[in-house]
C-alpha cells in the first residue's frame, strides 16, 4: 500500500502502526527524544554546543570502522562517540582546568579527524555500507527490535547517571567558580557529562543520522530555555518538544518520504524560530 | 569577643613566588573587615587560605576552631568577579538555591521531599528577603543589573547561615550608589545577624565608613587595624612605597588619595 496522507487522523494513525517496522520507529524515536532532550538541556545551558556536533560525527568513522571490521554497526558509535569524548575532555585541560580556548581547538581537530577516519574506513571497506547518505541523514526504516532494546538500555543508564549529578551539574553548568570553591567536583563531572554525551550522541545518531544529531539534541532544549525560566519546567518542556518533533517528522517522512533527519530538523528549526521570535516580540 | 579565624607567621607562595609571608591576622565574631591593597597582593589568596583552597608555605591557620576547610559549610563565599550575560535563563532564586544544596548528589523531583523542600523554599525566600532581592529574584539572573546580580549573589553565600562571610570585590563593576548600598547592607549582616565578614576590595573609599578594621596587604606584608590606626598618609605610604594621601572630609570621614593599583612587588595574582 502506498502511504497516502488523508484528512482523518485515526486513518492516518493506523495506517502508520500497521507495519512493525513504523512501530519500532515511534518506539526508537521517542526513547531517542527524551534522552536527547535531557542531555541536550545541559549542553545548552553549559554551551557545548560545539563539542556535541562533533560528537556526532564521530559516528561516521564509527558506524564505517565498524563495518570495516566486521562488528555491529552500534558498537563503533558507542566506541567512538564515548572515545571523542574522552578525548575532548582530557585535551582540553590545561594544567587541570578547562581552558576555553584548548577546548574550541581540541575539539575542531577531533571533529576533522573523525570525518578523515570516517572517510578512510569506508574507502577501505570498499563494500556497500547501507549508502553513506542513510549513514549521515538517518533511515528509520531498518530499526530492529534488538536496537529498540538497545536503545532502551542506554536511555536508562543516561537517565540514571543524570538524576545522580543532576543537582551538582547544573551547580557547575551555570555557576562554575562557585561550584568548585563549594567542593562540587567540576572536573569530574565535566568529563561523566562528556562521556554521558557521547553515549546520548551514539544513541540519537543511529536514528536521524550523524548530521542530523545535533538538532534533537540542541534544538529543543534551546527552544524550551527560550520559553521558560522555570528549570522544572523548562526540562519537561524540552522532552515534551523532542518527542512530539520526533512523532511529527516521523508522520511527515512516511508520508512524503523524506529523510527523517530533514523532517526532524525542519520542524525543530521551524519551532525555535517561533520561540525566539516570540521572545524578541515580547521586549 | 570569640576568634573566627587567625593566621599565626603565615606565608603563602605561588611556584617559586612568595605572595606575602609573615602575616599575623585575627578576625573575631561579628566584625565587617575590609581586605585592601593594590591587584596582585595577595588579597584573594587570603580567602582562598581561609577557605582551605591554598595552602600555607609557613605557619599555621585556623578557621572555626579547624584548619582551613573542614567547617567549610559554615563558610559563605562569593568569588571574584561574576556575572552573568542576557542569555542565561536561569532565575535568580534557583541560583540563590544552589548556595543551599548545590553540592548535594541527586536530582530534586517535583513533589518529593516534602518537608525538605519546604524548609529549603523558607530558608531562600528569607536570605532573598535579607539582602533586598525579592523584587528580582524571580526574573532570570542575565536580565537582573550589576547591582541585582551581586545582592543575588551574596544571598546565594549567605543560604547556608554562615559564621563567616568571604566576599571577594563584591563592589567591583558596580556604580558608587550600589556600592554604598552594598556595604550597607553587608555591614547590615554583621551588625544584626553576627556574621564575621572579610571582604576584599582595591578603592578602600566607598567602603571605609562601614569598616571595623581593615587588612592591608602589599609588598609582600600585611597590616592590620582599625580604619583610624591604619589609613594614615604615613603608614599607606610606607606600605605601598609610594606617595599616598589621606585626607579628612569635612564631614570628618577619610579619603584615600593616590592609592598606586600596580602589580605587588612579588609577583602573585589574585585570581
Amino acid at each position: 500500500m502506498n502511504p497516502s496522507f488523508s484528512a482523518n487522523p485515526l486513518t492516518d494513525l493506523h495506517q502508520l502502526l500497521q507495519y512493525p517496522f513504523m512501530v519500532n520507529a515511534l518506539e526508537a524515536g521517542t526513547i531517542v527524544a527524551v534522552i536527547a532532550a535531557l542531555v541536550g538541556w545541559f549542553v545548552v545551558l553549559r554551551r557545548e554546543s560545539f563539542v556535541c556536533h562533533t560528537l556526532s560525527v564521530m559516528s561516521f568513522p564509527g558506524a564505517s570502522g565498524a563495518a570495516l571490521a566486521g562488528l555491529p554497526l552500534a558498537s563503533g558509535y558507542f566506541v567512538f562517540a564515548v572515545g571523542g569524548a574522552l578525548a575532548i575532555a582530557f585535551g582540553s585541560r590545561v594544567s587541570g582546568r578547562r581552558s576555553a580556548m584548548q577546548e574550541s581547538a581540541v575539539v575542531g581537530t577531533v571533529g576533522a579527524v573523525a570525518l578523515g577516519l570516517g572517510f578512510l574506513f569506508l574507502s577501505l571497506y570498499g563494500g556497500i555500507l547501507e549508502s553513506v547518505e542513510t549513514l549521515l541523514f538517518g533511515s528509520f526504516v531498518g530499526i530492529t527490535r534488538g536496537q529498540v532494546e538497545t536503545l532502551f538500555i542506554v536511555a536508562l543508564l543516561a537517565g540514571a547517571v543524570l538524576a545522580t549529578v543532576g543537582r551538582p551539574l547544573f551547580y557547575a553548568s551555570v555557576d562554575e567558580q562557585a561550584a568548585r570553591a563549594d567542593g562540587v567536583p567540576v572536573r569530574a563531572l565535566s568529563i561523566v557529562f562528556l562521556v554521558l554525551l557521547g553515549m546520548a550522541v551514539a544513541a540519537i545518531a543511529q536514528i536521524v543520522g550523524v548530521l542530523l544529531t545535533f538538532a534533537l539534541l540542541v534544538a529543543p532544549a534551546a527552544t524550551a530555555q527560550l520559553l521558560t525560566d522555570r528549570l522544572r519546567l523548562s526540562l519537561a518542556l524540552a522532552v515534551a518538544l523532542a518527542v512530539l518533533e520526533t512523532w511529527a517528522a516521523l508522520t511527515l517522512s512516511y508520508f512524503t518520504n523524506e529523510a527523517l533527519g530533514f523532517c526532524v530538523t525542519t520542524i525543530a528549526l521551524v519551532l525555535y524560530a517561533c520561540a525566539r521570535a516570540s521572545r524578541e516580540l515580547r521586549r | 569577643m570569640s576568634l573566627v579565624a587567625a593566621l599565626r607567621g603565615a606565608a603563602v607562595a605561588h611556584g617559586a613566588a612568595t605572595v606575602w609571608s609573615g602575616v599575623d591576622i585575627e578576625l573575631t565574631a561579628g566584625e565587617f573587615v575590609g581586605i585592601l591593597g593594590p591587584n596582585g597582593a595577595g588579597k584573594s589568596t587570603f580567602l582562598e587560605v581561609l577557605l582551605g583552597l591554598q595552602g600555607l608555605r609557613e605557619g599555621s591557620a585556623s578557621v572555626l576552631g579547624a584548619p582551613p576547610g573542614e567547617r567549610r559549610e559554615r563558610i559563605g563565599y562569593l568569588p571574584q568577579r561574576r556575572s552573568f550575560d542576557a542569555s542565561v535563563r536561569v532565575r535568580g532564586r534557583d541560583l540563590v538555591a544552589l548556595g543551599l544544596d548545590g553540592t548535594r548528589w541527586g536530582t530534586p523531583m517535583p513533589g518529593t521531599f516534602g518537608r525538605r523542600r519546604a524548609a529549603a523554599r523558607a530558608r531562600i525566600d528569607a536570605v532573598i528577603a535579607e539582602v533586598g532581592a525579592g523584587a528580582f529574584a524571580n526574573r532570570p539572573i542575565g536580565e537582573c543589573s550589576g547591582g541585582e546580580q551581586q545582592r543575588l549573589l551574596i544571598a546565594q553565600a549567605l543560604a547556608r547561615s554562615p559564621d563567616l562571610l568571604l566576599l571577594d570585590e563584591p563592589l567591583d563593576s558596580l556604580d558608587l550608589p550600589n556600592q554604598a548600598s552594598v556595604s550597607a547592607l553587608v555591614q547590615r549582616l554583621c551588625r544584626e545577624d553576627g556574621i564575621t565578614v572579610a571582604l576584599v576590595a582595591h578603592d578602600v573609599n566607598p567602603l571605609l565608613s562601614y569598616l571595623d578594621r581593615v587588612i592591608y596587604f602589599a609588598r609582600g606584608r600585611a597590616l592590620s587595624g582599625t580604619p583610624a590606626e591604619v589609613i594614615t598618609t604615613e603608614k599607606l605610604s610606607a606600605l605601598y612605597g609610594a606617595g599616598v594621601e589621606v585626607l579628612r572630609r569635612s564631614d570628618g570621614r577619610l579619603v584615600v588619595v593616590g592609592q598606586p593599583d600596580m602589580p605587588a612587588h612579588h609577583h602573585g595574582h589574585d585570581h
